[in-house]
Order: structure tokens, then sequence, then C-alpha cells
């Protein structure tokens, strides 16, 4: 793979620059501040291959709170949402109840169903 | 059980220290991702979609009752209370924060744990068969060997830097419960003519994206000189593997690309110089490890005591559950019980804090304190009295772990997929679970018999998809999830890759096509006996094809 210094940008819309955060790993996307933020729909829109590019570098240089940068598609509408499945899973967790010990929290919604 | 001696202990806890030094320097700056990662992985820890993750090991799927409470702690303590287990015998957290990876590895090395050899380039945690040491077809307990080789892999500063991973795997038994087959290295303890006891020794399987079968290497491998013959193998494989590229660096790509008469060559004249050096076994080394197996004093029992037939007799859903997950044990009046961690609904291998700490007071009230874990993500309880069977059942029942549906379709081997993994592309555990829930119950299910369905989620195969009987693998279509399935694959004495059925189906409809083949394979089957992977082989994947096609 290029390194990402090298790599030509090519994108079709909107994009965010996303990580996960160093000390904990949590997903965090870069906000027109330089900061980052836990929460997507903060996260700078951006619309052109050199924009995304400059602020992808920039990202790069914060290794200490971002863990893997990397250009992300989202829709704008007008604020950030996922732009794709692992986008969406990234935001919002696992599409499925995690297991857990209080049993109410998950009970399979067709136990019993009988396939026909 | 194997009980570690101080050397493990103090070497254990070293590490621990070593890596919160590592993560420090990392969280100050002092040393940069591309210089930590290698590091990390060194320790197990991974980064995913959303958190860190971190594999354990657990060395030849053994545990103690201490270390599954320890283990339930981690989950409690430091993750969101609970873990999945791997087809390698290992268990993952899926949400442990970096800075606290020093306090669990500290933690872990408490009850002899850590993380050690279970990512990076390395000799990884040696699997086995989750039945070794009781089953009643093994020639000797396969533990012990795999100890051996835990012992000379640890750590080995010659093989830290491998090509690539590489997976040993051992059993001894005739029927192959360890998919010995699908590993770098897979060794089957076997009896010569003369009678003596020694190695079968295959090399260059695997699955991901270049999935082979296993080739003979040796037919007979004298026991002694087991390790001298891995490191000859590995040290042929360290100078040739391939290094320029990440796809071709396995053992199985060398083996395919030079052929294994050349590796054998090239592997027998390593060990003709080493075989009788200092990495010859001898007999008072072997002795000490075999000490270290403590096996639990077993009653002299009768099998099939009258309590244990009057519950089959009284309680149904007992009987059923004991059909399905109770197996015949080496000794008399006991069994293996296999607990399925595929509750329907539910993420298989999946396991809460909760279910586990129960699980410890099962095993020490009812199976000597000894748990198991298997390839397809159960646990297993070893040394169970089977007059204890129903108290045993009924307790397994109020902790939501007596699912009867061990080697059924709803058993299937699933990765963790897109819902968690940054290499999948497509989701594996929705697919399971809905599955599962398609076949809810168990009298349909039962009635259609053993079926292995393993799910992964994109090319790398970590769900055994090649060698399920049904395989389903997550490919990605313009932004969509997409779904190839193979029918027919195998993992055991007779390992085959499935057959692919046809294009790939949208997320939808997998669980509908995959009803479909059932239904097919059930109007096919030339008795009820007749599995369904006798079916596809007998047929071929041809009559199933009308499956991928709704009938409107
Ligand atoms: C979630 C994080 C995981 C990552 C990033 C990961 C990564 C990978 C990769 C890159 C490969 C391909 C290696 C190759 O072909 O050289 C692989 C193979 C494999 N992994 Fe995973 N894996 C993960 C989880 C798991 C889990 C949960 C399991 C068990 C359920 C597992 C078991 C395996 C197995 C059995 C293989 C194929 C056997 C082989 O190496 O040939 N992995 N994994
Ligand atoms: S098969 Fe792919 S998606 Fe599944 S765990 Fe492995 S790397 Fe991730």
């Amino acid at each position: 793979m290029a390194h990402p210094h090298q790599q030509k940008l090519k994108i079709s819309g909107s994009v965010v620059i996303t990580a996960n955060r160093l000390a904990d790993g949590v997903v965090i996307h870069r906000t027109s501040e330089g900061q980052w933020s836990e929460n997507l729909a903060g996260a700078q829109i951006l619309l052109t291959a050199d924009e995304a590019l400059a602020a992808l570098k920039a990202a790069q240089a914060d290794g200490l709170i971002a863990v893997g940068p990397y250009v992300a598609r989202v829709e704008a509408t007008p604020t950030a949402k996922p732009g794709n499945l692992r986008e969406k899973i990234r935001t919002e967790g696992p599409t499925f109840p995690l297991p857990s010990d209080a049993p109410v929290a998950y009970l399979p919604n067709e136990v019993g169903k009988v396939a026909a | 059980m194997y009980v570690y001696d101080e050397f493990d202990r103090t070497f254990i806890a070293e590490r621990a220290a070593q890596f919160r030094d590592q993560v420090a320097r990392r969280l100050s700056g002092e040393v940069t991702e591309d210089e930590f990662k290698p590091l990390r992985l060194m320790n197990g820890v991974y980064l995913q979609l959303h958190a860190y993750m971190l594999r354990i090991a657990i060395p030849y799927g053994t545990l103690s009752s201490n270390q599954l409470r320890k283990i339930a702690e981690i989950g409690r303590v430091y993750d969101r209370g609970y873990g999945h287990f791997t087809t390698r015998q290992n268990i993952q957290f899926n949400w442990i924060k970096l800075s606290d990876m020093p306090d669990v590895l500290v933690s872990l090395a408490e009850a002899g744990l850590h993380a050690i050899q279970t990512s990076g380039n390395c000799i990884r945690n040696i699997t086995t068969d989750q039945w070794a040491g009781v089953a009643p077809d093994e020639i000797e307990d396969p533990r012990f060997w795999a100890e051996v080789l835990r012992q000379w892999s640890s750590l080995h500063p010659e093989f830290t830097f491998l090509p690539r991973k590489f997976k040993i795997a051992i059993t001894a038994a005739p029927h192959d419960r360890a998919a010995i087959k699908v590993h770098d290295v897979g060794l089957r303890l076997v009896r010569n003519d003369a009678g003596e006891v020694g190695f079968q020794v295959l090399v260059g399987g695997g699955l991901g994206r270049s999935p082979f079968i296993g080739k003979l290497l040796r037919d007979f491998l004298p026991k002694e000189h087991l390790i001298s013959y891995l490191e000859a193998i590995l040290r042929t494989y360290n100078a040739h593997g391939r290094r320029d590229n990440i796809y071709k660096a396995r053992i199985k790509i060398l083996v395919h690309e030079i052929g294994v008469e050349k590796l054998k060559a090239d592997v027998e004249k390593e060990w003709e110089r080493i075989r009788d050096g200092y990495l010859k076994l001898d007999d008072a080394f072997l002795a000490d490890i075999r000490s270290r197996f403590i096996y639990p004093a077993y009653e002299t029992l009768e099998d099939e005591p009258e309590g244990l037939k009057r519950a089959l007799a009284a309680d149904a859903r007992f009987a059923t559950w004991h059909r399905n997950s109770v197996a015949p044990h080496k000794a008399p009046g006991y069994g293996i019980v296999t607990v399925s961690l595929k509750p329907i609904g539910k993420p298989p291998g999946d396991a809460t804090s909760g279910q586990l700490d129960a699980l410890a007071d099962l095993a020490d009230t009812y199976s000597a304190g000894e748990i198991r874990v298997g390839h397809e993500q159960n646990l297993v309880l070893p040394h169970v009295r089977q007059q204890d069977l129903y108290a045993l059942w009924q307790k397994l029942d109020a902790a939501g772990l007596a699912t009867p549906n061990v080697n059924l379709i709803s058993d299937s081997i699933t990765c963790p997929g897109l819902d968690y993994c940054s290499l999948a592309n497509a989701r594996s555990i929705p697919i399971a679970t809905a599955i599962a829930e398609r076949f809810a119950d168990h009298d349909k299910a039962r009635s259609v018999g053993r079926l292995h369905l393993n799910i992964s989620g994109c090319i790398n195969a970590c769900g055994h998809h090649h060698v399920g009987h049904i395989g389903i693998l997550g490919v990605e279509k313009n932004d969509r999830e997409f779904y190839q399935i193979t029918l027919g694959g195998k993992a055991d004495e007779d390992a085959r890759f499935g057959d692919l059925l046809g294009p790939a189906i949208p997320y939808e409809e997998v669980v509908d096509t995959i009803e479909r083949i059932v239904n097919r394979y059930l109007d096919l089957r030339q008795s009820e006996t007749e599995l369904f992977v006798d079916t596809v082989k007998r047929l071929g994947v041809e009559p199933f094809k009308e499956a991928l096609h709704a009938v409107h």
C-alpha cells in the first residue's frame, strides 16, 4: 500500500477524517478547529481531494491522540452522517444487542418461531 | 490440568511489566504507532472498529475454574461484561482500553494467563482436541505434546519474526476434532507397525484467501524428535518463505510453489544436522512435563446409572440435551459435556461474565475444576459423573447454557465480521443469529441432523467458511453486503473445501436461501441417516442451485 502521504485521493461527495483515539480506541472525527470529536455530527465535512488530503496530513501529525486516521465518506445532511455500513457501525456500535447478564436486555425476537 | 512452574509464572509477570512500560512510552509519545504496533501485537492487542481488542491465549484449550473466573472478572472490570471464544481456542475481549491493558495483563498473570503470541508473525497458540485426555478413541493425551511445543515455541528467539503467522494443531484420535489439515503444521499421534507411538506430520494447510489442505510431510516421526523436526520445518520456512508479499507469506504458499517433496528434502537435510543434538527430547524432561498434568482421581463407576436412566425417562428436555451434548468418556460412569455457546438469537461463541462464573462453579462441583474450549467456539466440561448429569443440566439450563444444538445448523462457527472487525466486508453475527432463529425449533434442526454452518465476514476465513458443510463468505459489492455460499466442506480427517453454489446473494436473501438449501437436502437425501454433507458429496452442488433462486 502506498504511504498515506503519497496516496492520490479520489473522493466523490462529502468526506470526513476519522480515526480511533489512542488511549481507549474510541472512534473520533476531526473537527474544523483541528480538534477531535466523538460526535460525527461535529466533524469537518470536506468536499475536495485537496482539502481532504491536507486535513489527513494534519491528522497524521496528531499521533498522540488519533490512531490510523483515514478519509471516510459521509452524507452531509447538513451535518455528517455515516456514508456506509462500516461507518454506521463505527458510529453506532454493533448492529445487535450486546450480550448481557441482564436477560431482558436482549431476548431474541424470533425465538420459538418455527420454520415453515 | 497442567501446573505451571516458577519459570513460567515469573516470565509472565515480567512480560506484563514490560508491556506496561511500552504502553506508557506510546501514550507519552516516546514511541510512534508504527513502532508500537508490533509490540502490542506481540501481546495480543489489536485495534478494531470501535476499540482495542485483546486476545488471551488458552494453551491447548484447557482452563481451570480459577482461570475462567479471572476471565469473567476481566470482562466485568475492564470490558462490557462478555468475551468471545475463537476457533483457535482463545478468548477475545472487544472493548478494553489501551491504557488499561497493562493492568489487565498483570491481573491475568495472577491466574497464569497471558496474551503472548496470540498475534504477530510467530508460532501461535498450539491447539488440540477439546476432548484431549478424556476421549475414548485417542492414543494418548495430545496436550502433553502441545505443552512440549508450547515450551519450545514460547519466545523462541529465532522464530519471533517469521514471514507470517504459524499455526500448529495436534490430535491423537482417528477422528480429527482439531482441524489439523487446515493448519500450517498438523500433527497426528499414530502407532506404527511396531506399536510405537509417534507423529504423522502434515504441512501447508490453511484457509484465508488461498486455502490449502495440509500435505503429508512425514508418515512417522519418533516422539523424541518432535522438537528437532519442527525446528527444521520452521528454519526452512523462515529461510525460504516469502517476505515480499503478505498474501504469499504463509508456509502453504511455499509448499505450493516448491512442492512438498522439495520442502521435505530441505527439512530433512536440516533435521539430519540437528536431530541428535540438544533438541532431542530426553526422558527426564518428558517425565517432568507429564508429572505436571494432573488428572482427576476417577471413581469406579458404572455406565448408565439408575438415576440417569430415571431422569432421562422422566424429563424429555433433559433427554434431548443429553442425546445432543453428552459424549462417551474414557472412564466408565463419566461423560464429556459440551456446553453450547450458541443460544438461539445470540452471538455465537460469546459468553457473559455471569455465565463464565456460573460455569466455573459448575466445573468445580461437577468437572474436577476443569473447562475446555473447542474450535467450534463451544466449551466443554470434561469430567462429569453420569449420575450428576441431570443436576448439572438443570443448572446449565438456568444459566442459559443448555441449548441442545451441538453440531446442528445453529451451532455455527462465526467470526466477528463487520460488527467488530476492521478487515471485514460484511457482517457475520446477524447472519448466524438469523439462521439460528429460523431453525430455532430444535426438532426440525434435529431432523436435519449434523450440519456445520461456518461464516466469515471476509476472505481471511477466521470463521472457517471453506470447511463448513455450508460455508458463507461475506463480500462487498458497491458498498452492500453480499454472501457467497459453498457446500460440502469438511474440517475433519476427510477435510475438503466446499464448492461454490453460484453468484453471491444480498444480505436479505441469505436466511431464505439457506432454508431452501436445507429443504432441498431433506428432499434429496436417501435416508434419514444420510448427512447433509454426504448428500452434497453424492450429488454435487448442482441440484442445490435452484435454492439460490426464490420460487415465486
Ligand atoms: C477480530 C479480529 C481479527 C483479525 C484482525 C483477524 C485477522 C486475520 C487475518 C488477517 C487472517 C488471514 C491470515 C492469512 O491468511 O495469512 C486471519 C485468519 C484466521 N483467523 Fe483471524 N482475525 C480476527 C479474529 C479472529 C477470530 C475471532 C477468530 C476465531 C473465530 C480467528 C481465527 C482465524 C482463523 C482460524 C484463521 C484462518 C486460518 C489460517 O490462518 O489459515 N480470527 N485472521
Ligand atoms: S474473517 Fe475477516 S471479517 Fe471475519 S474476523 Fe477474520 S478478518 Fe475479520
